[in-house]
């Protein structure tokens, strides 16, 4: 078990000290989150006011788009070195290197969204700071599901043809119910009076699929990225 | 298996000149009348979707775990009637509502879990026809978690407030129905497992090609 | 193989026959303007309900025919190489 995750520490030590030399991806993905927001934001804004309950979904949407392309880009990078290869060949549990990508990119997109949760709260004047706990804990589960399941697919599609354009179709099926658990979730919270058992209950829905989703890939990420 | 498929054919051709009839002897529905008919053949579609997505799930699970080219290709044949009777059910079901309810749509639990569900498997075909060598192992990932998200599917309508009838119709339904609905289920069930194997088949017999181009190479 | 394909064929155009043969007689006593509109609603025009009907059971064939019709192209198409395939073994 130590073994195990001394592995995947190591292995996002090594993503960290990447992005954190170049800074590439992560300035990258959060221009582009601001960029979607700003985007969503003249599309969904009627007379100067925005439509209702469209700073949640505003938020959800940046999250997902920004995260897809986190994904591609991290393991873009590896696939121009090689060093996927070299990953697989280490003398360690597989599963031990997914988790450590995982981990990379669920702290990057921590970060991007560190700066989106304020400008949201700004630019839609949404009471994001009434129940904050909540919220942490709406973005925690829906960007832990939606980064395990996009990490194994990014993975398995380094080799394929047509990678870029069938990251996207892959996850966005799969992961759309995240997205309906964290934007409803969010909703609740931003309401007058913020709905916290509305809010209690998506979050518990995350958390079960954050737990069948992370198993799932744990099971499969041995099988898939073996010959 | 072979010698079966023929007769098994005949039956199922005289089961679904049967059904019509069948349905048109059950009593009308009370505050749909004419278009609840539509129910007989929407319901047993929906099921052999469910039911697809499940078969495509455990043979891809079979694949990935046991290396077995066999239940691939189950896998992919389940896929394509995943593909083609989730469209039956979503073509059908706006038909329907469109004169139950008024709308052709409602973003309700039920319906947009169908319509992802059936974009899983869109997905799946996709992935298998665009994705290159080795497109059968990351295909077989997507039909996991597509089959994952089934009794996410199934469950949905009794945790949120929908329109959609309630998933115990089926159990409740009144004796004049029941004769209909569940023959026309054994119906499409029968047609489903002739498909599966006539599917499967087509796979066989393109993996005879490929190991007769390597025995040519040889 | 297409002796298969052929009947599933058959079963299909003989109970779309049969449907369209249902289809003539009227339905049970239900003329197409009497729904109520459901109550929530209560904008909607009177639509007919046979011509859907009819349609939802239509586009079921439809669907079924074109996919076992695409079976049948796929598999002529697979035969043939096969044949091929094995001729040219042969002949070497």
């Amino acid at each position: 078990m130590t073994q195990f995750l001394r592995v995947a520490w190591i292995v996002m030590r090594k993503d960290l000290t990447v992005e954190v030399r170049s800074r590439e991806i992560l300035y990258t993905t959060v221009f582009f989150a601001a960029s979607c927001v700003l985007v969503f934001a003249f599309a969904l804004v009627r007379e100067g006011r925005p439509m209702e309950d469209a700073a949640a979904g505003i938020l959800w949407i940046a999250i997902a788009f920004a995260g897809t392309l986190a994904l591609g880009r991290t393991f873009e990078r590896e696939r121009q070195t090689e060093t996927l290869r070299a990953l697989m060949l280490a003398p360690s549990d597989r599963p031990a290197i997914y988790v450590g990508k995982l981990l990379g990119i669920l702290l990057l997109l921590g970060v991007v969204e560190l700066v989106l949760v304020p400008m949201v709260a700004l630019l839609f004047n949404a009471p994001f700071g009434a129940s904050l706990g909540w919220l942490i804990a709406l973005l925690a589960g829906g960007t832990l599901g939606f980064v395990s399941v996009g990490t194994l697919f990014a993975a398995m599609l380094v080799r394929a043809r047509s990678r870029d354009v069938l990251l996207p179709v892959l996850l966005y099926p799969i992961t759309i119910p995240i997205i309906i658990a964290g934007v409803r979730g969010t909703v609740a919270l931003l309401q007058a009076v913020p709905d916290e058992p509305m809010a209690r209950f998506w979050a518990a829905l995350l958390v079960f699929f954050d737990v069948v989703f992370v198993t799932l890939a744990l099971w499969t990420f041995e099988p898939l990225m073996t010959e | 298996m072979a010698r079966a498929f023929t007769p098994l054919a005949v039956l199922a051709m005289l089961l679904f000149a049967i059904a019509p009839f069948y349905v048109a002897s059950a009593p009308d529905e009370q505050t749909m009348g004419l278009i609840q008919r539509v129910f007989y053949y929407h319901v047993p579609s929906a099921m052999l979707l469910f039911l697809s997505a499940f078969v495509c799930g455990i043979g891809s699970a079979v694949f990935l775990f046991k290396r077995s080219a066999a239940a691939d290709r189950v896998a992919v044949a389940a896929g394509e009637l995943a593909v083609a009777f989730g469209l039956i059910v979503l073509i059908t079901g706006p038909m329907w509502a469109r004169k139950a309810w008024g709308v052709w749509w409602q973003w309700d639990a039920r319906l947009t879990s169908s319509l992802l569900l059936w974009m899983m498997f869109v997905a799946y075909l996709l992935v298998r026809r665009y994705g290159g060598p080795g497109s059968e192992k990351l295909s077989a990932a997507m039909a996991i978690f597509g089959m994952a998200n089934v009794p996410f599917v199934y469950v949905s309508v009794n945790f949120w407030r929908t329109i959609h009838p309630n998933t115990n119709v089926v159990m409740t339904l009144g004796s004049g129905m029941r004769g209909p609905f569940w023959f026309c289920a054994a119906s499409f069930l029968l047609l489903y497992v002739l498909l599966l194997t006539l599917r499967r088949r087509l796979e066989e017999q393109r993996a005879s090609v490929e190991q007769l181009y390597l025995a040519l190479d040889d | 193989m297409k002796r298969r394909v052929m009947t599933i064929v058959g079963v299909m155009l003989m109970t779309a026959g049969s449907l369209v043969g249902v289809a003539q007689q009227p339905p049970a006593g239900q003329a197409p303007g009497d729904f109520l509109p459901v109550s929530s609603l209560p904008a909607v025009e009177q639509l007919p309900a046979a011509p859907l009907m009819i349609g939802a059971y239509a586009v079921v064939w439809v669907v079924l025919l074109v996919y076992v019709w695409s079976i049948w192209r796929r598999m002529k198409k697979v035969e043939g190489e096969l044949a091929d395939l094995r001729s040219r073994l042969q002949s070497r």
